[in-house]
């Protein structure tokens, strides 16, 4: 039977998805290569070779040597960190409210809210930054974390999952006497666990790789997140690509960490449309 | 359930829209009609900030630039990562490798992806050496210096890290499209490509109305890769800024022209809003 499973169509399906990861991922193994690359290579050989002859570690203490990656990197945690413990808790609670409760005025918030959706970043771009400086904010990790703390489509993602919970559940904890407080807690939030890992899988990516806003807030090098950080490493060493594909895989090695150690929960969640059977 | 308990789960996600969204958009419509700067509250002046920002040459360049974006990006994003989610569509062991692998770049995100792509497209860089060593051009390529080039370059960089991303979007809708009407079609002697087209495709369309919109919307939006490309400049003589570079360079730091910058968002608010209608529009004669 196991003749039968190679098709013309399973090659081709294969083929295409080696060309794909070639393309996809080649580019970064790539600048592991560069960054591996010593004095002795000739980094701009043709035809180019991936192997380094040379092979050295020196790349990566001279990117630590000439801008504090570390400390970016710690700053780029603490900003991430602090975004998606809020998003957590403002999507919960405004997602359980909207998703759950009935009560007057629940549409006009629900449209107040999500109407929000419709207003792009660069909109309020110029007055978040005079809202910030008006709260002498502007220069800090809170300026930058701030503002990011309540993301609609987060609200939305957990209004869903919410709402798709069987109403008996709650119902004989409510018999049982339970407040909605405790309804919420102990019946309502282990039930939506699914989508609340996506929403924390988005906002930790999104908070990292954050860039137009960190740069507009912070002007002192000391408060530089990560992504504004290795924009300057761009500047500093633009003539040598070793140092930059350095930069690029240290920067690289944590997020690739993270994804990959959540990757499940993130396929499965959003497969499901995040809600925990 | 006491009245007001509602409302104190609302209370905060209340709070920080009105501070951070609701309060900052009203603002920028009031600003708009002022001549203020950052140093300086200005006063009422009209209309005469969205005739200078419709006069000025620099806001026709990111217009154009932004417009072309959007305009490349929404056809590669509805149609390339469908064909991605097609292929590694299967529950085997190799195809979820696949599938982590090609979201990968995604995760890395766009700066990350700029410093990326700065290597490999420079003059020496791997892909004019891979071409070099083909024999294919005599030449190096000037993907980071020509006008036209660096925004096409800049667009590869988006399409390299928006695959993964709508791919797992289009994952989620293919789960929902029906074995059997596969089955159907392959009685009927459909191939694979006749099975696209007429299976895969109607069944998430709505989904690819989604990613139409949220891809052309994101295009028009771009700042990251141009920025990273151009190191912050813009290109040369500033030919490749973008509607978020302008806004970004004229309404922030110490010389900002709060106004001039707030007609310009006004503006980009409302083409926005207009890409928004038009595929809703779309949406409405696709779901009948």
């Amino acid at each position: 039977m196991r003749a039968n499973r190679i098709t013309p169509g399973t090659v081709i399906r294969y083929l295409a998805c080696t060309v794909l990861f070639i393309l996809l991922v080649g580019p970064i193994i790539w600048q592991v290569s560069l960054a591996f690359k010593g004095r002795g290579d000739n980094i701009y050989a043709v035809p180019p070779y991936f192997i380094p002859k040379d092979f050295t570690w020196d790349n990566f203490t001279r990117v630590f040597h000439q801008i504090p990656i570390l400390h970016y990197a710690l700053n780029s945690l603490i900003v991430t960190v602090i975004n998606v413990v809020g998003n957590l808790v403002t999507a919960t609670l405004a997602g359980y409210a909207l998703g759950r409760l009935r009560f007057p005025g629940k549409k006009l918030v629900a449209g107040f809210i999500f109407g929000c959706m419709l207003i792009p970043g660069e909109t309020v771009l110029v007055s978040q930054f005079l809202t910030i400086r008006g709260l002498h904010l502007n220069n800090s990790l809170l300026g930058v974390v701030l503002p990011g703390l309540c993301g609609a489509m987060n609200i939305l993602l957990m209004m869903t999952a919410f709402a798709s919970i069987p109403h008996e559940l709650e119902e004989a904890a409510e018999v049982d006497g339970a407040n909605v407080w405790q309804r919420f807690i102990h019946i309502c939030l282990p039930q939506v666990r699914g989508t609340a890992m996506v929403v924390a899988i988005f906002s930790f990516v999104g908070a990292w790789n954050d860039f137009m806003w960190p740069l507009v807030v912070i002007g002192d090098e000391s408060k530089y997140t990560l992504t504004v950080g290795l924009n300057k490493l761009k500047g500093a060493f633009v003539t040598d690509p070793r140092l930059i594909a350095a930069g690029a895989v240290i920067a690289l090695v944590p997020i690739i960490i993270f994804f990959v150690a959540f990757q499940r929960y993130f396929f499965d969640g959003v497969e499901t449309g995040g809600v925990k059977e | 359930m006491k009245p007001w308990s509602p409302w104190l789960f609302l209370i905060i996600p209340i709070i920080f829209t009105l501070v951070f969204t609701i309060y900052p958009f009203l603002n920028t419509i009031r600003l708009s009609f002022t001549n203020s700067t950052l140093l300086r509250t200005g006063q009422f002046v009209g209309l005469s900030q969205y005739s200078a920002v419709l006069a000025d040459p620099k806001v026709h360049t990111a217009l154009l630039n932004s417009t072309i974006y959007a305009l490349c990006m929404a056809p590669c994003m509805v149609i390339l990562p469908l064909i991605l989610a097609v292929l590694v569509n299967k529950k085997t062991r190799i195809m979820s490798f696949f599938r982590t692998a090609f979201y990968v770049p995604a995760v890395a995100g766009s700066v990350i992806s700029g410093l990326i792509w700065t290597n490999m497209m420079s003059a020496k860089g791997l892909v004019n050496a891979l071409f070099l060593g083909l024999k294919w051009i005599k030449e190096p390529i000037p993907f980071l210096q020509d006008r036209w080039l660096l925004l096409f370059s800049a667009m590869l960089v988006t399409v390299w890290g928006g695959l993964g991303y709508y791919m797992v979007i289009y994952l989620a809708a293919l789960a929902n499209i029906d074995d059997s009407l596969y089955e159907a079609a392959s009685i009927d002697g459909a191939g694979p490509v006749r099975q696209f087209i007429s299976v895969t495709m109607p069944g998430c369309r709505m989904t690819m109305v989604l990613i139409l919109l949220l891809s052309s919307i994101a295009a028009f939006r771009v700042f990251n890769e141009v920025y990273m490309l151009t190191g912050g400049t813009g290109g040369l003589g500033g030919k490749d800024i973008t509607m978020s570079m302008l806004i970004m360079r004229e309404g922030t730091g110490l010389t900002a022209r709060t106004g001039y910058a707030s007609a310009l968002s006004i503006i980009m608010f409302f083409i926005l809003g207009i890409i928004t209608s038009i595929e809703f529009y779309v949406q409405r004669k696709a779901d009948h």
